[in-house]
């Protein structure tokens, strides 16, 4: 998959600048050679779209979110700029936009294909209705979904126990 | 004696983090903490004026997809809080810095300077031409700067031995025996291209201690390597499926594995070709055969296995040996982290002793005997083992444990006159020329320019010279 790379800058980076004194920040500067990430599918803006996905954070908060036919979830995510890590960008080759999806929605989904469980594999907390966010394609069987992403950090202290490995 | 006050980080002053070692650790790590806090600064160091580390250096150059988390390291990279100083050496007795002279100018440091070394067999023999290690061989395909004066005797030998069952393993393995037209397409260099282009490698052997329920390959590799053009798979099917059926209930209680095993035991279809790949286990190298300094072949000591259950499976020697002809010895039974002098180092685990990614005092020290603004990530944090995911989850742990130090006001390092200078500076009055990371684009961009021209899409440049090169003004 390739996608055209633009450059995205935030706001709040030119606040902690500006509070910096001693640390002589230099222009906006953009280091991404290839463009940046349409957010989705090109001509998609936030809010387009027939299908609602529900999102729920490592921290419990729910986004609801509009989508369009052929969304990803990993497309999603950025367009409403939830987190969600994609460290290969969405070619198979990582397990980080892993996501949790409600039963019913996920018996609807076609199986992964080998590449993705092989994938799926390395996931944290793997269970049994889990995906990876840049395979699943939205469409009008999946509309309504909610999908959970899971933390990233094993949490060692909170409970003081490991994850149960697969 | 002055009184030393400990430095935290207050609305009007930054926090202050040096970090030693550019590669995904200690980027993962920025990404999580500038994210989350805001009145940061960070210097990134990197002793080669390249960054990214085995992102650049280990990843296979057939698996380009993997590389993409650069993308996510130039973002970061992109916040005007973060500085990345590369051609910095720190810790060594060549370095132009200190962790002393690091301690005097930040309020906290963060080491993610990985495992650079790798593990011995201690086997007679060990240097012999034709033996080395997986890491020196990636390396050298890689175009990393102090292996590309590797030598071996590509066109001496249709044999390779790698010792080890791990990806690193199947990696090599891989690359000695892809199609030489399919490696034209990748960054591998100009000069392993060429050199591989002369080999006779049409066997290799993967050889590990124990059984096949142990081994540490994971099944995209496994599939990958079964999927080679003209590639023949040899095991003995009967005894893996034997392991496989000894152990069938705890396996089918871990996915992974259950896969895993599931792809091993159905093998490679309409399984045919000139060259071979050979999964050879219960062998343990007890000494390389050379004739005069040159590899001619392996002994091993034969193994069983005891135990129940399969993960506490011990390797026992049984005092039966067995000598295989081959011309290549590639040893791959781990990478290993060296010790930073001013830096706590458990010398027995090859890792520096932490508790969530806050160093210790020592490999003995308690839980919360830690020191203040000493922390780690990545491999130097928990050994040298485990794919990109796993070090991102750990980076974002190390993050975790510095956010909430920074919540709670918990000691830094104790304050010092320079705190606010620079560093860059006293960096060149000592006459090292740092890179920074739009330097490292112009880098990036001749590299990117060459390979084009070639076909590729990147020709590395493959020492340091040659790099800062670029940067010179004309």
């Amino acid at each position: 998959m390739t996608l055209l790379r633009l450059v995205q800058h935030h706001a709040p980076v030119f606040k902690a600048a500006a509070r910096n004194n001693s640390y002589k920040p230099s222009m906006m500067r953009s280091f991404s050679t290839f463009g940046a990430l349409l957010h989705g599918k090109p001509g998609v803006a936030k809010g387009d779209g027939p299908y609602t996905v529900h999102f729920v954070t490592p921290e419990g908060e729910t986004i609801d979110v509009k989508a369009t036919e052929g969304d990803t979830m990993l497309d999603l995510a950025q367009r409403y700029d939830i987190d969600l890590e994609c460290a290969c960008e969405g070619s198979l080759a990582c397990s980080t936009c892993h996501v949790i999806c409600d039963e019913d929605y996920y018996e609807k989904m076609e199986e992964p294909s080998d590449e993705e469980n092989d994938m799926l594999d390395l996931a944290f907390g793997l269970t049994d209705t889990s995906r990876l966010g840049c395979q699943i394609e939205m469409c009008k069987d999946l509309d309504g979904i909610t999908v959970r992403i899971p933390s990233a950090t094993r949490n060692l202290r909170v409970d003081g126990s490991k994850p149960v490995h697969h | 004696m002055l009184k030393r006050t400990f430095a935290t980080a207050t609305r009007s002053r930054p926090f202050r983090l040096a970090v030693v070692g550019s590669g995904p650790a200690g980027f993962y790590t920025c990404h999580r903490l500038l994210k989350e806090h805001d009145n940061t600064q960070i210097d990134m160091f990197d002793a080669l004026p390249v960054p990214h580390g085995l992102v650049r250096y280990g990843v296979a150059p057939d698996h380009p997809e993997v590389k993409n988390v650069m993308t996510t390291f130039d973002k970061v990279a992109e916040d005007p809080r973060f500085r990345f100083i590369g051609n910095v050496s720190v810790g060594t007795p060549t370095s132009v810095l200190q962790v002393a002279d690091l301690k005097a100018h930040y309020d906290a440091l963060l080491f993610t300077y990985g495992a650079s070394e790798d593990r011995h067999l201690g086997i007679p023999n060990e240097d012999a031409y034709g033996s080395t290690s997986a890491r020196t061989f990636v390396g050298w395909y890689n175009g990393l700067p102090r292996d590309q004066d590797l030598q071996l005797p590509l066109q001496d030998t249709d044999t390779a031995v790698v010792i080890g069952q791990g990806n690193v393993a199947l990696d090599v393995a891989r690359i000695l025996l892809t199609p030489i037209d399919d490696l034209r397409k990748t960054d591998i260099t100009e000069a392993a291209l060429e050199a591989l282009s002369k080999s006779k490698i049409k066997n290799v052997h993967v050889v590990g201690r124990r059984g096949p329920l142990q081994a540490s390959f994971t099944t995209k590799e496994l599939r990958e390597q079964l999927s080679l053009p003209n590639v023949r798979f040899e095991a003995d099917q009967q005894w893996i499926q034997q392991q496989i059926a000894a152990h069938e209930d705890a396996i089918n209680k871990q996915r992974p594995l259950k896969r895993l095993m599931g792809l091993l035991a159905k093998g490679r279809k309409d399984n045919t070709g000139d060259k071979s790949w050979h999964l050879k286990f219960l062998r343990s190298p007890v000494e390389i055969l050379a004739d005069n300094g040159n590899v001619s072949g392996i002994r091993y000591e034969m193994n069983e296995l005891q135990g129940e259950s399969f993960d506490k499976q011990r390797a026992v020697g049984t005092g039966q040996f067995e000598d295989q002809a081959c011309g290549l010895v590639l040893r791959s039974i781990g990478y290993k982290s060296m010790p930073m002098p001013g830096v706590p180092f458990d010398a027995k685990r090859g890792l520096v002793p932490n508790a969530y990614g806050k160093i210790l005092q020592s490999p003995d020290a308690a839980q919360d005997d830690t020191l203040p603004g000493m922390y780690t990530a990545g491999w130097l944090k928990r050994g040298p083992t485990g794919v990109i995911v796993s070090t991102m989850s750990d980076a974002y742990d190390t993050a975790d444990t510095i956010l909430t130090d920074l919540k709670n006001e918990s000691p830094m390092l104790p304050d010092d006159p320079q705190r606010s200078d620079d560093i860059v500076p006293l960096i060149q009055q000592r006459g090292v020329q740092p890179v920074s990371y739009r330097d490292w684009k112009k880098i990036e961009a001749a590299e990117f320019a060459h390979g084009v021209s070639i076909g590729k899409p990147r020709e590395k440049f493959t020492s340091v010279p040659d790099m800062l090169h670029v940067l010179q003004p004309n």
